[in-house]
């Protein structure tokens, strides 16, 4: 092991049933500071790793809100306020008509907040994180399984955790150096 | 002469530098040259030098060659310097003439002369530039309408392709070689006392002229004066002579008359007096008491058109009817076939003593005129609605015969000097005299003409003629009544009017036109002070008691030759002759406004056809668009066939103008040569035509493919004893519009001014007028055939033609479409960037430069009045079709949509004056460029929110009726519903199933 | 160190009837095959082929629209009455095909159909290239597209704003959002797929190019979580856009008082109408893809066959439409609407309109047959007659009935121009090029969806 510092340990799996598996064992254990990787969405892992994230959806339902009053202010301002034209003997305010722009913004910028949104939330782009540092680690898009045990979780200690993750049955078990 | 032409194309040009050197090289001692082109001793040099020091050359130089002559004088601009030109200076005002207010138009009373006779018209100007003709209320011809012609003629004078030099044979030269010409020409004449000259002119009523020719026919007492009218009233003047012993002219009184009875004869048309018999004839159709017309006609014309009742007939048969409506009135002693037609309308014409009216058309033969003189005095109606004068026109009785003598003079060489003044005979003489050879045996050839046309191209001299409105004249109308013509620019080309070229001839032959017409006037005005009556004459557009008094004849007891023509069936095809409808003559070929124009019936552009009717195209079997090949007499035409509704059986309709060879840009190679197959001896009417049909097909451009209404209702049409009887007939046809309080939206209020366009369907002939008078006033270009082909055309008023009933004889019906101003304007909600909105007075705004062209305005507007540039349309390279263009109206580029705009710039000039003198907008004071030149007064504009307004008056008749108003658009312009009058004892025109189809 | 080249199993099982996917495939095949078309496999000659066309026509599509900003739209066949013609009908016909793209991406999704995973991103790229496509043609039909701008509410000197009362201002509002909302959608979608090229490429310009879109992709769990709401968000939004697209696109027609168009039935019968086209278009390019890279174990019987039932089922609701039309006309008692219904069946242009029933409602019948459902030849050849199907049927209401309104004085003709045509095939070459650069440089079937489906992927509960 080099003098770098360490950022946690990882252990790879073969399949996801063993991931989901470790992960709930290591949160009975008491880590908290861990994370899993897997190359598609398991519901299970979800759970094991409890994640109960409400923001995205408030964050898409503030930007459609918005989008929409944008949308018909808009609308209202151009046709009314600003530049009130007599067209084919319309009402200035042709509520129906304006109604359609409206909606229109609204799924826009809805849209745009679910996009950064969950980037945002999610903190990418992120191009460096330590995990990467695995070589082994270019699986994960692939068809392995990790599950990583931050140095920061206060349970954390080199060898106790190592021998803790080989109990869980990995395929190995690695260094992730910062 | 075309050779020398491409020889001069090949040494016009720059000089040559290289063959410069080489001669520098050969130079010796103190040689020096003044510039390349003396060097080279190009031809342009040359020329300079003929121009400066009347060095005689001997190369020619043809008009086209100008630009260069003019480069090379700029380039030897140094040398101008020493001759003995006199030095002109220009000044600005110094005291600006205070009639001339930059931006304010004025008019200037003057005529249009049309066929020889004079229609007043007044020409609007803008900074001593001519861009509009109007009607001249105070002309007995005009009575402020005009027709598409006098419309039109303003383009003429601006037209880039005029013949803009003198030339002998080609070479340009100066006026006062062709003096020298004449002077020469008189010399050799004088032993034999003129026996060799020849004046060769169009029908002439220009006093002045007259004198002018009358005074060298003094002096060369064996010269003789012939005159050629293409669409000439040789026939008038006969008939008049057969029934009256002398050759009068019958004028009449449409309004007077209850009854009248037409036999070939569209008044309603064309004809000298045609706005003024429109006017007098609608003044009588209006719903309480409304005249009654019949029209006999073998071609359908606008005339037959408005005809209560209809029937097409070859000539053959109109002769006979008429024979028989003469016998049945008691006017002539003889047998003849009668039907219940004839008997019906010889009664409605005996119960309409004094107030009934037989009028005969040029092309029918005399006979047939003299019947009707016959008629009209046995009915009492002579003297009343119909009068008789001396002749308005010059020149020898009889144009045709005088025509044909000439030929044969010219063939026998007897005719040394011939001078032709205006016309452009070798295109329209009769194909059997052979006037073009006969021209080879002719000395000396002189052409005036506007334009260096087939004439010109055989005649030694041509000069450029200088248009009506550039030069001083005079003329009469069809009454008589003198209108002096007074140019409103100088010469554009500097071109010469008749009188300058017939001055040659006398011994003062360097007057000016403006000299001779005043001098001929001075001492005949009215009025002790010259000069005040030369400047009302002037003002008014007319000299005041000129017309010909009304002279009584009677009718010889001896002029029917009594031998009882029956109509024989089997005479096999006719060929019918007319002058084309939007281009008359080919005098207008080159206009293409008129080329254009949808020609009223067959709403055809730029192509004359064969007109041929539906059961006799059956027969042949034929279709709208194939090419026969007609033959007459061994003379063979090719020509697109034309289905005619309401043409009569086994006749054939061609209207000659049209395949110039020689007339300019615009109008070479556009239809058929229809003289071709004209021949001396049947002008109008020619039997045993031949037809042999080829198997290609041309495509015709016309404005509208469909005949009938399809059981819809834009025209509305009723009998006036219906509208008497119950006057919310109208209002019940077709389908209901939503009630004002159909609707979820707040009406929006309307302010002081709304303004509003009534059409009077009664009154509306369907002559086109408006058309051309809101494209002159609109800048509304020229699109040409293919674009009109593809449905394309730009005018911004059309005028739709529908058909009711069978199509052997169905009734027609015209319909002026302008934007209908909807209060709910369906084209303005579509479009996206707001470049159609709605005025506060109610005017849908098209805002050019907002437009960016989705064409969703047009889409989405039911009655498709709006028009796109789909090309860049405007000519913007042209200089000299930039002074036609109104400066008031915005000229539009590629890519937007336009259309009517009510004359908005007309609307805001009034306003101008209003506000300058803080008053409300009177009414009437405001009238749109349509309305002006309709000469039936069927359109009215004015503002609608104000009860008393002549367009409310009209808009609260119950006659009145919007286009689909059902669609709740609330159009701002509506209809009169059309009141016909038919004679009860007649059955209607057959209602045999609506004209399906046309051709698409 | 497991750097296998992509072996499917050796003795390879035939697919069973209902299955999505074929067996055999684990984890690591199954992205090795998949992102090897993108990656390492040698692009075959079909490609280039395939390519070369697309390109060829692209061109054709540029020289076209410079001769038309040059000259102006007179070029096309388009005039009074008729002041729409390919232009707009190709704009619809594109932006019907782009709509089963969001439909099976959002729509299915929603349902809950495994089944769509594996052609659920090409047919969102079809979208958006056919969006692009359509999109050409508003922008160039103006008569001065210089100007288009205006059609935005932006502050200008001119002080004037656009008309939100025109469905022409709702068009651009609408296509825009759509345009964009599915290239998120797609893009979105793609990230995972593209930290797997990441991590598998092996040329320096693909680890790049890779990266930097993957945007630094690792599959944690917390991203997985938020990324699955934001997919569903997102589909629920795309779900009423792409309903809203068409209904706004047929306000084009139906908010106007031309008979043909002036019809309440509009918003649903073109929406169906969208969705039918763009199944058969789909089908148009699986059927091919399938075999060139073949694919047939992701793209499988059943795919088709429910596509095809997908057909049926429009085809059905379209031809009612169609039938309602007729029916409203002649109840309704209008003449002009009566007169559009006789106009279309027996005027200049009736040949159209028999040929649209035919390809739309007749030969669409034959998917009742399980045979026919599981012919490929005979379902590629259905779909292509749908394909012509649905722009005569534009035809038949675009320009029919503009060319015979109300007054028949004003009553005309249209036929397309050759440049009308040049510009048509130029965008179909657009559409191909698009289409193939797509598939060489993307994963076109979304592998991290499919891992999802693999047997291996359950979890087994009992061992918990």
């Amino acid at each position: 092991m080099s003098g770098a510092k360490l950022y946690g340990l990882m252990a790879e799996f073969e399949d996801p049933t063993a991931l989901v598996d470790a992960t709930r064992r290591a949160r009975e254990e008491g880590f908290t500071k861990l994370d899993a990787y897997s190359p598609y969405p398991i519901e299970a892992l979800t759970e094991a790793l409890d994640i109960h994230d409400r923001k995205l959806p408030a964050v898409v339902l503030g930007g459609g809100i918005l989008g929409g009053l944008a949308g018909y202010a808009l609308c209202y301002w151009c046709s009314v306020i600003e530049y009130p034209l007599n067209v084919g003997g319309k009402p200035f305010h042709s509520a129906p008509a304006f109604i359609i722009p409206t909606f229109e913004t609204t799924i826009l910028f809805a849209a745009f907040a679910a996009v950064l949104g969950m980037l945002g939330l999610n903190g990418l782009p992120m191009p460096y994180h330590p995990v990467f540092n695995v070589p082994r680690f270019a699986l994960a898009s692939r068809d392995r399984f990790f599950l990583c045990i931050e140095a920061k979780d206060p349970k954390f200690d080199h060898d106790d955790t190592w021998a803790f993750l080989t109990k869980l049955g990995p395929r190995v078990v690695m260094d992730v150096e910062e | 002469m075309k050779s020398t032409v491409d020889s001069q194309q090949s040494t016009a040009g720059g000089p040559d530098i290289a063959e410069a050197r080489t001669k520098l090289g050969q130079l010796r001692g103190r040689e020096y040259w003044r510039s390349l082109e003396e060097l080279l001793e190009t031809e342009d040099f040359r020329e300079h030098l003929h121009r400066e020091f009347r060095v005689p050359i001997e190369s020619a130089v043809n008009r086209r060659e100008l630009l260069t002559l003019m480069g090379a004088s700029i380039a030897l601009a140094g040398l101008t310097g020493c001759t003995r030109q006199p030095t002109e200076r220009i000044f600005p005002y110094v005291k600006a003439p205070e009639e001339l207010v930059p931006g304010e138009p004025l008019f200037y009373a003057t005529a249009h002369v049309h066929g020889g006779y004079a229609r007043g018209i007044l020409a609007k100007s803008y900074e001593g530039r001519p861009v509009k003709i109007e009607g001249n209320e105070l002309h007995p011809a005009s009575l402020g309408g005009t027709d598409v012609f006098a419309q039109g003629s303003i383009l003429n004078m601006y037209d880039p392709d005029r013949s803009q030099t003198l030339t002998e044979r080609g070479q340009i030269r100066p006026w006062s070689a062709l003096l020298a010409a004449a002077r020469l020409a008189l010399e050799k004449e004088r032993a034999g006392r003129g026996a060799g000259i020849r004046f060769l002119t169009g029908t002439i009523t220009s006093p002045t002229l007259e004198k002018q020719i009358g005074e060298v026919l003094a002096a060369f007492p064996e010269a003789k004066w012939v005159a050629w009218e293409p669409a000439g009233r040789d026939n008038v003047a006969r008939g008049a002579l057969l029934a009256f012993g002398e050759p009068v002219e019958p004028r009449y009184a449409f309004d007077r008359a209850d009854v009248v009875l037409s036999l070939e004869a569209d008044f309603l048309g064309s004809g000298p007096a045609m706005p003024r018999y429109v006017r007098d004839f609608v003044s009588r159709r209006k719903a309480e008491g409304t005249n009654r017309l019949y029209a006999v006609e073998s071609t359908p014309t606008l005339t037959g058109a408005k005809a209560d009742h209809r029937r097409p007939m070859s000539p053959a048969e109109i002769e006979a009817f008429a024979t028989a409506v003469a016998v049945a009135v008691g006017a002539i002693a003889s047998a003849a076939v009668t039907n219940q037609f004839v008997e019906a309308v010889a009664a409605d014409l005996e119960a309409h003593r004094g107030s009934g009216l037989v009028l005969v058309g040029e092309s029918q033969p005399p006979s047939v005129h003299a019947l009707a003189h016959a008629i009209n005095e046995t009915l009492g109606n002579a003297g009343k609605t119909v009068t008789y004068s001396g002749p308005v026109a010059g020149g020898p009785a009889d144009q045709a015969e005088a025509f044909a003598g000439l030929v044969k003079d010219m063939e026998s060489g007897k005719v040394s000097t011939l001078v032709i003044v205006e016309g452009n005979p070798v295109f329209t003489a009769p194909a059997d005299l052979g006037f073009a050879k006969a021209m080879e045996k002719v000395g000396l050839r002189i052409h005036l003409g506007l334009y260096d046309d087939e004439t010109s191209r055989l005649c030694h001299w041509h000069v450029a003629q200088a248009h009506p409105l550039e030069a001083w004249s005079d003329a009469r109308a069809f009454d008589g009544t003198v209108t002096i013509l007074q140019p409103l620019i100088a010469p554009l080309f500097g071109g010469k009017s008749a009188h300058e070229l017939l001055a040659a001839f006398s011994d003062q032959p360097e007057r000016t036109g403006h000299d001779i017409v005043k001098d001929y006037w001075n001492g005949r005005l009215p009025g002790a002070d010259f000069e005040l009556a030369w400047r009302k004459a002037l003002h008014d557009g007319l000299v005041a008691g000129s017309a010909y008094p009304a002279k009584p004849v009677r009718v010889r007891q001896d002029f029917f030759k009594s031998e009882i023509r029956n109509p024989k069936s089997d005479i096999g095809l006719t060929l019918l002759f007319r002058p084309d409808p939007t281009i008359w003559d080919g005098t207008y070929a080159n206009n293409g406004w008129l080329q254009e124009l949808a020609k009223p019936l067959t709403k055809l552009t730029w192509d004359n056809a064969a007109l041929i009717a539906p059961s006799t195209a059956q027969k042949l079997g034929l279709t709208t668009e194939d090419v026969v090949e007609l033959t007459l007499d061994g003379r063979k035409v090719e020509a697109p066939v034309w289905v005619m509704p309401g043409q009569a059986e086994n006749c054939v309709t061609v209207h000659f103008g049209y395949g110039r060879t020689r007339g300019g840009r615009v109008a070479d190679g556009k239809g058929f040569d229809a003289y071709a197959l004209r021949s001396s001896n049947a002008l109008w009417a020619g039997l045993g035509l031949e037809i042999r049909k080829t198997l290609r097909r041309a495509t015709l451009a016309t404005t509208q493919h469909q005949y009938g209404m399809e059981g819809r209702d834009p025209v509305r049409a009723v009998t006036a004893e219906e509208y008497r009887k119950d006057p919310a007939v109208v209002a019940r046809m077709g389908e209901q519009p939503p009630g004002p309080k159909d609707t979820l939206y707040p009406t929006l209020p309307t302010g002081s001014y709304a303004w509003g366009l009534s059409i009077d369907l009664s009154s509306c002939v369907g002559c086109n007028a408006c058309v051309i008078a809101c494209q002159s006033e609109n800048n509304i270009p020229v699109v040409g055939k293919e674009e009109v082909a593809r449905g394309r055309a730009l005018q911004w008023i059309r005028v739709d033609r529908y058909y009711k009933g069978g199509l052997d004889n169905p009734e027609t019906v015209h319909q002026p479409v302008t934007c209908m101003h909807c209060e709910n304007a369906p084209c303005e909600v579509v479009c996206p960037v707001n470049a159609t909105v709605h005025s506060a007075e109610g005017l849908n705004q098209m805002v050019y430069n907002r437009c960016v062209g989705t064409r969703y305005c047009s889409n989405n507007c039911p009655y498709k009045v709006r028009r796109f540039n789909f090309f860049l349309y405007t000519d913007y390279t042209t200089e000299i079709l930039k002074m036609v263009r109104n400066p008031d109206v915005t000229v539009r580029s590629r890519g937007v949509m336009e259309k009517c705009s009510y004359c908005v710039q007309r609307i805001n000039r009034a306003r101008y004056a209003a506000e300058k003198e803080d008053r409300p907008i009177k009414d009437g004071e405001i009238v749109t460029a349509c309305q002006q030149a309709c000469p039936a007064q069927a359109i009215t504009f004015g503002n609608v929110s104000d009860p008393e307004s002549r367009v409310s008056k009209a808009k609260a008749e119950s006659r009145n009726y919007g286009l689909l108003t059902e669609l709740g658009t609330r159009p701002r312009t509506t209809y009169l519903a059309l009141l016909s009058n038919p004679n009860p004892a007649l059955p209607a025109a057959n209602k045999a199933g609506e004209g399906h189809g046309g051709h698409d | 160190m497991t750097e296998r080249t992509p072996t499917p199993p050796a003795e390879k099982p035939a697919t069973p009837p209902g299955a999505i996917l074929a067996p055999g495939y684990t984890f690591t095949t199954l992205t090795d095959k998949l992102a090897s078309i993108a990656l390492s496999r040698r692009t075959p000659v079909v490609w280039f082929l395939g390519a070369a066309v697309g390109f060829g026509l692209t061109m054709m599509l540029l020289a076209t629209i410079t001769y038309l900003v040059f000259k102006g739209v007179g070029i096309w066949g388009v005039n009074v009455p008729v002041g729409w013609g390919f232009d707009i009908l190709n704009f619809v016909w594109w932006i019907g095909i782009g709509h089963a793209g969001t439909l099976i991406s959002a729509i299915l999704l929603l349902l809950r159909q495994p089944w769509r995973n594996s052609i659920n991103r090409f047919a969102e790229a079809m979208t958006i290239f056919a969006v692009a496509c359509a999109g050409l043609y508003p922008l160039l039909h103006t008569g001065r597209p210089w100007l288009d701008y205006w059609l935005l509410p932006y502050p200008n000197t001119m002080g004037m704003w656009p008309n939100f009362r025109s469905p022409l201002v709702w068009d651009v509002f609408a296509v825009s959002t759509y345009a964009t909302v599915s290239l998120l959608f797609w893009y979105v979608g793609m990230i995972p797929d593209l930290a797997t090229l990441r991590d598998r490429a092996k040329k320096l310009w693909a680890k790049v190019l890779y990266g930097a879109l993957a945007m630094g992709w690792r599959g944690s769990a917390r991203h997985w979580q938020r990324y699955e709401t934001a997919s569903l968000l997102l589909a629920g939004l795309a779900t009423p856009l792409v309903i809203s697209v068409h209904s706004v696109v047929s306000f084009d027609f139906a908010a106007g008082v031309v008979p043909g168009w002036h019809s309440t039935i509009f918003p649903p019968y073109f929406v169906a109408g969208a969705i039918y086209a763009g199944f058969a278009m789909v089908l148009t390019l699986a059927i091919p893809l399938r075999k060139v890279y073949g694919l047939e174990d992701f793209i499988t019987m059943k795919h088709l066959d429910n596509m095809a039932k997908i057909l049926l089922a429009t085809s059905l609701i379209v031809a009612y439409g169609y039938g309602v039309e007729a029916f409203m006309a002649s109840y309704s008692g209008n003449v002009y609407e009566r007169y559009v219904m006789w106009n279309r069946m027996n005027g200049p242009y009736h040949y159209m309109y028999w040929a649209l029933l035919f390809c739309n409602v007749i030969a669409p019948q034959a998917l009742w047959f399980r045979k026919v459902r599981r012919n490929i030849p005979a379902l590629f050849c259905l779909a292509m007659i749908v394909n012509v199907g649905m722009w005569l049927e534009r035809y038949v209401i675009i320009v029919v009935s503009l060319s015979r309104d109300f007054l028949p004085s004003s009553w005309g003709m249209y036929h397309g121009t050759r440049f009308d045509w040049s510009m048509f095939l130029g965008t179909i070459g657009l559409f191909i090029a698009l289409l193939f650069l797509f598939i060489r440089m993307l994963p076109m079937i979304s592998i991290f969806e499919m891992r999802a489906i693999l047997p291996e992927a359950k979890i087994r509960e009992e061992e918990a």
